[in-house]
């Protein structure tokens, strides 16, 4: 192990005096996501020092990248060699960071096709709120050595510790893609979606909103053009489609850029996550959907009960992602058993709730 | 604790000493209050078929042994074990390689065989519901009718469980292309230690809250004792082609994998077998390899045809330039399943050339494989053992198999020597002691030089998270300061002094 490098050693001495003031800490890498989950609270704990590609082994599908990289530096770093996040995390703003991007554990159109963020780490140096540098999992493609504690720090929203640095598994980008749009009603695209994900076709991207469906195709040449010529539809525009994709990705697209009183007084920006199946909601308000149906985004006024049960019936749960007020909780509410869990968890990383408190729930 | 630990120096055939004789009435007492006669064994004859899993090395006679059919039976019988201070051990196929349900001599085996029933399978969403005891091919072919599979094949895969899968997040030979466990499961219903349902993961995406099922998926039957899995399918590929393609020296097989990898092929398979490995796979099957060549790989490519073609012709480039002396493509499936055939029976083919073996399971970066191949090489002289490999190459996961006769006290320590040279070369070359068979008890020494005792505390942090009295497969997994303050008197952590920051007393 080499030398603790001056920024972290720095890090761990904030967090120390934190922590004997018992003072909360809110860390701050781009604050391009501060608007998403609970309000953060607390002193900022800057990461934009703690930055650098540590290893980038293109052959080996492994970039080792330090926390406060710009999310930006990383990607152009892997265009350079043909290879991406396959993830595609969203970036709603520029100055994101790797360590945000892990943290919050977000994924884009492509979610659906190639996994979670999470199934992409590989293993993580994690400063606790004991104060403590920890490193969980590594660089390699398979590691069961002790509990997967990497892969439940992504999307922990930075509650159990300070992320300094991840190991990524990247992929090489796609040799081809293709966009295809069919003008469908929403039960004609979900069920059209369902049919597709029995069938072996490249199938990546799905985004259907105001009765119109487009699908990405991404893979081998030969691929893109046997599911082109099987699937039927109009193709788009190579740069077009580049840009549309782009704009779901960082919810640039017109949808979610509206102003949220287009949709009654108190509208709020919802995302309902259930299994993909579900038969269509009937909410007031306007909707887009992703990942063949299992990521539903709704403008809406409908009181925050509504919605939640409407997911919870279908078997998921909905997040409160733009609102005015967020009083209702960002976060569907989790059972005793789970709560329990989690309470437990918080207290053997971070004891004395420095980090991030209340960004995930309230009594986190 | 109030009992006393497991220990391999006790012999399971020691008679009963009165102390257990005494717990074991009891607590047989509680359970028969639960649970129907015949779903509890207690005598000698009923128990010793449970003594070991796949790793026979190592052997502990249960206290007692239950065979739930419900989870509510399930349920009473983690809270009688609770209320008792019993641990608990859960049980599938027994197939595991690392001793992860090795019985604890003073705690009660769980038996999840009878949990072994399909539950639903539904083709829109892709998915199937399943309880934890069901095999791992059964849901393949569950699945099959509606051109679905599962896509995790561990080479037990017509006998072990998904709910063994689970807890070691096990691979297969087609998990680089289709990942692990973790990446195929959506949800995860069980009981806690206390007995208390719980659900981790759902059949959406994603859930509130932490990612607790990436945490439960690997964790070796400690954190939860797993009832229904929910599991993705994915659509068959219209054809799959393997490739066999011989090297001259490992050296270049090695490097053939590296390039391959950073061509930007992502093959279904890609696997690496030495000469002796490959003869031995050979007698044992005649799936017609190669004998001639030091290395073989196999390697291969699935998806519309169009696809294949397309992946194996830029394989057969790679394979080429890289010094490949000979190829060969599968021309059928027949054939295909034969070049598969050795691989796949590489473990019992070295069952029948040796009285014993042990398999290692450390993962490496993939450009280390030759370096590795050569060093354990230089080990096989030095401990006086055969070793024959055969590698995941394709995520670097190794499995040397050092072939001994456990009969022969010294040839064991030789070989648990060996053993253990080879996952610390793992882990100085930047990998990991166990990629996918788990550390159950076979790995604790190893697990003491890859995490600092910090690293092991939160281990212990996150049992205790979810299961306060540490009654669920108590002694796997994490191992206790003191017997790495023992290990760490003979071997040296990440190249410093042995544990400086371990407390001396």
């Amino acid at each position: 192990m080499s030398a603790l490098p001056a920024e972290v050693a720095q890090l761990i001495d904030r967090l120390r005096a934190a922590r004997a003031t018992r003072a909360p800490l809110q860390i701050v890498g781009g604050g391009t996501k501060a608007f998403y989950g609970e309000a953060p609270r607390g002193e900022p704990l800057p990461m934009r020092e703690v930055t650098g590609i540590t290893s980038y082994e293109p052959s080996e599908l492994v970039v080792t990248v330090r926390a406060g990289t710009p999310l930006a530096e990383l990607e152009s770093a892997l265009a350079a060699k043909g290879q991406c996040l396959p993830f595609e995390p969203p970036r709603f703003a520029a100055g994101g960071t790797v360590g945000g991007m892990v943290a919050s554990g977000l994924a884009g159109p492509s979610r659906a096709a190639v996994g979670a963020l999470r199934d992409y780490v590989l293993g993580l140096t994690l400063l606790d709120g004991r104060g403590e540098l920890l490193t969980f999992g590594g660089q390699v493609m398979k590691n069961v050595a002790g509990y997967d504690v990497s892969r439940l720090i992504a999307g922990s929203w930075g509650v159990l510790g300070v992320i300094c640095e991840v190991s990524l598994k990247v992929l090489a980008a796609a040799a081809d893609s293709a966009t295809l749009e069919y003008e469908w009603d929403e039960p004609r695209a979900l069920e059209a979606m369902a049919r597709w994900r029995g069938q072996p076709v490249p199938l990546q991207a799905s985004a259907w909103c105001e009765r119109r469906l487009r699908i990405r195709l991404a893979g081998s040449r030969a691929a893109v053009l046997e599911a082109r010529a099987r699937l039927g539809g109009t193709a788009m525009d190579r740069e077009a489609a580049f840009s549309y994709w782009e704009s779901v990705r960082d919810q640039r697209h017109e949808f979610f850029a509206a102003a949220a009183d287009e949709f009654g007084h108190g509208a709020a920006l919802w995302r309902m996550s259930v299994p993909p199946g579900t038969q269509p909601f009937t909410l007031a308000g306007r909707q887009f959907i992703e990942w063949g149906g299992a990521q539903r985004w709704w403008w809406t006024a409908a009181p925050a009960a509504t919605v939640r049960a409407a997911a919870a019936s279908a078997g998921g749960h909905a997040t409160l992602v733009r609102a005015a007020d967020k009083c209702a909780g960002a976060f569907a509410p989790l059972s005793g058993e789970l709560m329990r869990i989690h309470r437990a968890l918080k207290t053997a990383f971070d004891p004395e709730r420095i980090l991030n408190p209340g960004r995930l729930y309230a009594d986190l | 604790m109030n009992f006393p630990t497991n220990s391999r120096s006790q012999d399971p055939r020691d008679a009963d000493s009165a102390e257990l004789a005494a717990r074991r009435a009891e607590v047989f007492a509680a359970l028969a209050e639960v649970l129907p006669a015949n779903a509890i064994l207690a005598s000698r004859e009923q128990t010793q078929p449970y003594e070991c899993d796949g790793l026979t090395a190592f052997r502990a006679l249960p206290m007692i042994v239950v065979l739930p059919a419900t989870e509510e039976q399930l349920a009473a019988i983690l809270r009688t074990c609770h209320r008792l201070r019993v641990p608990v051990v859960a049980r599938g196929a027994g197939t595991g390689l690392s001793g992860g349900a090795l019985p604890h001599r003073w705690g009660v085996t769980v038996s999840l065989a009878k949990f072994n029933k399909i539950l639903s399978v539904d083709p829109l969403s892709c998915t199937a519901v399943v309880q934890c005891g069901v095999r791992n091919l059964a849901i393949s072919e569950a699945a099959a009718p509606f051109g679905l599979y599962y896509a995790p094949d561990p080479s037990s895969q017509i006998a072990c469980t998904i709910g063994g899968n689970v807890a070691e997040n096990s691979g297969g030979v087609h998990c680089l292309k289709y990942g692990l466990t973790l990446h195929n499961v959506l949800r995860v219903r069980g009981l806690t230690a206390a007995g208390e349902p719980v659900e981790f993961g759902s059949e959406a995406l994603d859930v509130p809250g932490l990612d607790l099922l990436a945490i439960v998926i690997g964790s070796e039957g400690m954190l939860a004792v797993t009832t229904e899995v929910t599991v993705k399918l994915v659509p068959k590929p219209e054809l799959a082609r393997c490739m066999l393609a011989s090297f001259a020296t490992v050296e270049t097989a090695g490097a053939a994998v590296a390039n391959v990898i950073a061509q930007g092929i992502i093959p279904a398979g890609l696997e690496l077998m030495d000469r002796r490995m490959t003869e031995v796979a050979e007698n044992f099957v005649h799936a017609g390899y190669d004998l001639s060549a030091a290395a073989i790989l196999l390697c291969e490519s699935d998806g519309a045809p169009a696809e294949v073609e397309e992946e194996i012709a830029a394989m057969r480039r790679v394979l080429t330039e890289s010094g490949a002396t000979r190829i060969e493509v599968s021309r059928d499936e027949a054939q295909r399943l034969k070049f598969w055939s050795g691989r796949k029976n590489a473990f019992p083919a070295s069952g029948g050339i040796s009285p014993d073996y042990m398999c290692m399971d450390s993962t490496i970066p993939r450009r280390k494989l030759a370096e590795m191949l050569l060093a354990i090489e230089v080990m096989e002289a030095k401990y006086g053992l055969r070793c024959v490999n055969v590698f995941h190459a394709g995520d670097g996961n190794l499995h040397p198999l050092i072939l001994f006769d456990a009969n022969d006290p010294d040839q064991f320590r030789r070989c648990e020597l060996f053993g253990a040279e080879i996952l610390e070369a793992s882990l100085k070359v930047g990998g990991t002691v166990t990629g996918e068979h788990g550390v159950g008890v076979e790995k604790l020494n190893s697990m003491c030089v890859q995490f600092s005792p910090a690293e092991r505390d939160r281990f212990l942090a996150v049992k205790r998270a979810f299961d306060a009295a540490e009654l669920l497969n108590p002694g796997k997994v994490i191992p206790t300061l003191q017997r790495c303050a023992e290990y760490g008197k003979m071997h040296v952590h990440r190249g410093m002094m042995p544990f400086p920051d371990l407390p001396r007393f």
